[in-house]
């Protein structure tokens, strides 16, 4: 019965991605998209990776949902002319073979992976009592392989930088997003008095309970993240300019603590983002705590996009 | 007493699982898109309370069932929410409907 529950939902994933790539229209895509992350993590949770099913609900079908259908209605305009366009014959066929020659590469790869998978899940179960904390997923992201962490809070702060360089001249340093409006009897308005204070602490806990349980800083800030964003959606809040100080310090000190610990490992435990032994705990939680305020407004400032308005407004 | 229990949860959660199925057949054979929205709102509220209601038993303690039922609240707020908003912008593209 399992085996037949599991099978259905392979097959879903497997037709939601074709419908994805094919659909016509980009907003259908859009939402075939977000369906492919949901039934995800499902997959994920059979596979008993609840920290991944979480991160890639929250993530891979909630946040990245938003950004694909905020691109998807920005496109609108031009999608009719788009579809017009039809390439060449050339570039379709090497388009073909790119793509054959990409899936071919993956394919050699799964059959070239050993029959016995090789695993490090017993050192990890072996060495986890001298970081401290009990959920293994946390040891591994921020003791075993902080590095991968840390890099990936910077590609994050990269990535929006990225985004608010596709600000024009005259609004750089300012606030932004279209400043949104909603009535403020609406039920939009409404919503966004009600869920906050509710997400917030589902957020926290989220954060919180990941150093013993599934959860953690990505999905507890995504939360987070979102509640803002239903806010400054309802026009209950607005976005602050981005030449403001503490927001750019808030965005950099999670990853400035994270490699100013990484580097006092240097000194006194003789290798980068080592921890010495009885401090790991407390040195973990520290990391987490300030990374946490920097993921929350990084996100958030992703989904909201370059500065469209002077900050003056 | 088990026994019960386990019936209570095959009974709740396939039930639910026929509300799911019948709003799902509603989405997609309703006319217009305040229709859908009814079809959709069943399945959500009742399918998932009752599958809910059905997972109790078996939830493994008070903590974990309230969380279960907190789930359930949340999904009806947000279910009434999205619901509204889509109808509002169904209404605004199309006065008919």
């Amino acid at each position: 019965m399992i085996l037949l529950l599991n099978a259905g939902v392979g097959v879903l994933i497997l037709s939601l991605a074709i419908f994805t790539i094919l659909a016509r229209e980009l907003f259908a895509a859009a939402i075939g998209f977000i369906t492919c992350g949901l039934l995800l993590t499902l997959i994920w949770v059979q596979l008993q990776g609840f920290d991944v099913a979480l991160i890639e609900g929250a993530v891979g079908g909630g946040l990245t949902g938003a950004l694909v259908i905020g691109s998807a209605a920005r496109l609108e305009m031009v999608e009719a002319t788009a579809r017009v366009e039809r390439l060449g014959a050339p570039v379709q066929v090497a388009a073909a073979l790119l793509a054959a020659v990409v899936a071919a590469g993956l394919a050699a790869c799964v059959f070239a992976l050993p029959e016995s998978p090789s695993t490090l899940a017993p050192e990890v179960t072996a060495n986890i009592d001298r970081t401290g904390v009990a959920n293994p997923i946390t040891a591994v992201l921020l003791a075993f392989r902080a590095m991968d962490t840390l890099l990936e809070a910077i590609v994050l702060v990269f990535a929006l930088i990225g985004v608010w360089s596709l600000a024009p001249d005259r609004v750089w340093g300012g606030r932004p997003g279209p400043g949104w409006y909603s009535d403020p009897d609406g039920i939009l308005a409404y919503a966004a008095r009600i869920l906050p204070p509710v997400g917030i602490i589902v957020g926290i806990y989220i954060f919180w309970v990941g150093a013993d349980h599934p959860g953690g800083k990505f999905q507890g800030a995504t939360i987070l993240a979102a509640m803002w964003l239903l806010a400054a959606r309802a026009g209950l809040t607005d976005a602050p300019p981005i030449s403001r100080t503490l927001l750019r310090m808030t965005l950099v000190g999670g990853p400035l603590v994270f490699i100013a610990i990484g580097l006092a490992g240097a000194a006194i435990a003789g290798a980068f983002l080592a921890y010495p032994d009885s401090y790991a705990k407390p040195l973990i939680l520290a990391i987490e705590w300030a990374l946490m305020p920097s993921l929350t407004l990084t996100l958030a400032l992703l989904l909201v996009g370059p500065p469209q308005r002077p900050a003056t407004q | 007493m088990s026994v019960v229990l386990d019936i209570v949860t095959v009974l709740a959660v396939s039930t639910g699982a026929f509300f799911f199925l019948a709003g799902t057949v509603g989405l997609l054979r309703f006319p217009d898109t305040l229709c859908r929205l009814h079809a959709l709102t069943k399945a959500d509220n009742l399918g998932l309370g009752l599958v809910v209601l059905g997972l109790l038993p078996r939830a493994g303690g008070p903590s974990a069932g309230l969380k279960l039922i907190f789930i359930w609240l949340l999904v009806l707020f947000s279910g009434a929410t999205v619901s509204m908003l889509v109808a509002h912008a169904a209404q605004n593209d199309d006065p008919h409907t």
